[in-house]
């Protein structure tokens, strides 16, 4: 299972990195959405991987089960997809904004605050 | 003991009240200035208590530490949070005549504090994942602030900076999810106990990298630095001042709390990689600097700049380097901020930030070229303001550390960062006023008090700093010596009895 995580985790960040470099700046939001999902995926794997030893039990069943598998990296990636999603959605609003006053949403074009 | 989430929960406060009263705008700016008031004093009454009782713990919801959130407010972090209370009480301040109407009622308070809320909880947490999130909560009000008003040029620049935070913050995850696979916590405390024992430092190394990388963008040190001068000239200039007084920094924080307390294990590879960092970032920010004829952009760029001091002091990781470090990081923080604040006041007298198009201001407001000398020299290093003695400790730190390289390249950026004041200082107020400018309708108008009174109150800090260095240099050694021994930082988290564990 690990190594098929770590494959898909490896295709993302490429998939990722190479929308990053796009000139289009939704293929900007898509990539970062997709980095941060590898990066997900990444604290899911590190946090380790256990076939039939769950985290949790139901109200009422046995308490102790033995070698329950870490809870933590789930509530971390949880944390991080809620923030993640708020950055998205400010993001695009800001892409919008930038598509209204410039016209365009060509990352060129951004060149020139940087040389005056 | 609550005191720790205070610096937190304050500004949380004054957001609330500001949102509910969001459609007084009168009332906002003086809102906003209270809460900044009452954060300052909070302060004082917390770097007091550190200074008498050390350490203060607060395990959040009852949660031993390392299995909860643990806020730790150590002599570094309060100083911290101090810094951060002057810089809030000067920005309130400076944003009632220098934000436009349109921009108060839009928000600009709640965010300025929602940075604030951010800041502090970056200074007092003592867990990665909880700094990630205030690194988040942050930024979120940045990205606000940056494109508040939706100009062109600020959105144009908001597309680079949100972009690079946003990989610097994905970096940061990384390095998050690695450590905790391999050491299966995120407590701070239980951390450096923990990587004290492993013996694998090279497998370390790897979330040791990410962590770097991401600490380097938000810092903009040397090779990460480029989203910083493109971005930080486009909104007005109280929100570049408050940026540049503590956005970068708190990158710096971040450093130098992981780099002392628990990725030490491999000194070799990491100090030079330190200093030769630091050594670039001081050079190139340094000499770009000089050739840029827009205010904001020479100012920008000299931010850089120094940020490759504070490094150096990481990198020389003697007691007297890491002091050296804070105690340049507060001087910075106080000076930079001033100085955007006077390019503010020169802007409002001449309409203009490019130097080609003023000049001859000396003649007509002498006062203002003294409240312009002071952080500008002090940022250049000239006795007895504060700058001279942040490098005259971190330099003698690196001569009897041994480094002389970095030592006499830190000798020469402080002689250019000279030049680009005197540059400022010649073009702005010393030569005469371009014969073809136009006049400008606000030139003869009184400088409101609201935003003098802040550039006056950095000023006088910074030659209070220059005047009575040693009793905060002291503390900036005790804060070092807290850092270098991180024994006591680790009892006070985890309890007296955590090395039979």
């Amino acid at each position: 299972m690990e190594t098929i995580l770590a494959f898909v985790i490896g295709l993302l960040f490429a998939a990722g990195v190479y929308m990053l470099l796009r000139r289009s700046i939704v293929k900007l939001i898509l990539g970062i959405m997709l980095l941060s999902h590898a990066i997900n995926l990444l604290i899911f794997t590190a946090g380790g991987l256990h076939k039939g030893r769950p985290q949790f039990t139901g109200y009422g069943m046995e308490s102790d089960i033995p070698n329950p598998t870490d809870p933590l990296p789930q509530a971390l990636i949880l944390t991080a997809i809620v923030i993640g999603f708020g950055i998205t959605a400010f993001f695009l609003a800001l892409m919008y904004r930038f598509y209204q006053v410039t016209g365009t949403e060509d990352l060129d074009e951004l060149k020139e605050g940087d040389t005056k | 003991m609550i005191l720790p989430a205070l610096p937190v929960l304050f500004p949380l406060i004054t957001i609330i009240f500001l949102l509910i009263n969001f459609r007084r705008r009168e009332w906002q700016p003086w809102i906003g200035l209270t809460g900044s008031l009452l954060q300052l004093m909070l302060a004082v009454f917390i770097l007091v208590r550190v200074k008498q009782e050390g350490i203060l713990v607060l395990h959040t919801g009852n949660w031993l530490a390392p299995f909860g959130i643990t806020l730790v407010v150590d002599a570094f972090s309060s100083f911290m949070i101090l810094l951060a209370g002057i810089i809030a009480v000067s920005i309130s301040i400076y944003s009632f005549e220098a934000i436009d109407r349109q921009r108060q009622s839009f928000f600009y308070f709640p965010m300025v504090h929602g940075l604030l809320m951010g800041v502090n909880g970056a200074f007092v947490t003592g867990d990665i994942f909880n700094l990630y999130v205030w690194f988040e909560v942050m930024l979120m009000a940045s990205f606000v602030l940056i494109t508040l008003g939706g100009e062109k040029k600020q959105l144009r620049g908001a597309v680079k900076y949100v972009t690079l935070n946003l990989v610097s913050s994905l970096f940061f995850l990384a390095g998050i999810g690695l450590l905790y696979g391999k050491t299966g916590t995120l407590n701070m405390a239980d951390l450096a106990l923990k990587l004290s024992i492993a013996d694998n430092s090279i497998l370390i190394n790897t979330s040791a990298v990410l962590f770097f990388v991401a600490f380097s963008i938000k810092s903009a040190v040397f090779p990460f630095f480029f989203w910083l001068p493109a971005s930080y000239h486009t909104p007005p200039v109280a929100i570049t001042a408050l940026f540049a007084g503590l956005l970068t920094k708190v990158g710096v924080y971040a450093m130098i709390r992981f780099y002392t307390l628990f990725f030490v294990q491999d000194k070799l590879f990491w100090h030079p990689l330190f200093l030769w960092i630091g050594g670039f970032t001081m050079v190139v920010g340094v000499l770009t600097a000089a050739s840029q004829y827009d205010m904001r952009k020479i100012l920008s760029f000299h931010i850089i700049s120094q940020i490759g001091y504070m490094i150096m002091g990481l990198g020389i990781f003697t007691a007297a380097g890491i002091a050296g470090a804070i105690f340049y990081m507060a001087h910075n923080i106080i000076a930079k901020t001033n100085t955007f604040l006077v390019a503010g006041l020169i802007n409002r007298v001449t309409g203009s930030y490019d130097l080609k198009s003023i000049g001859g201001l000396y003649k007509v407001r002498p006062w203002l070229a003294i409240l312009f000398i002071i952080p500008a020299f002090g940022l250049a290093g000239i006795p007895p303001l504060s700058g001279f003695f942040g490098k005259l400790i971190l330099i003698s730190a690196g001569f009897s550390a041994g480094e002389y390289v970095i030592s006499f390249v830190a000798l020469a950026v402080g002689l250019f960062t000279l030049f680009s004041m005197v540059k400022i200082w010649n073009e702005a107020f010393w030569k005469a006023r371009p014969e073809n400018s136009e006049p400008f309708e606000g030139e003869n108008e009184k400088l409101p008090l609201s935003m003098v009174l802040p550039v006056v109150f950095l000023g006088l800090l910074t030659l209070t700093m220059g005047v009575a260095v040693k009793p905060i240099l002291d503390f900036a050694m005790d804060a070092s010596a807290q850092l270098l021994s991180p024994g006591p930082y680790i009892e006070a988290v985890l309890g007296s009895d955590y090395q039979s564990q």
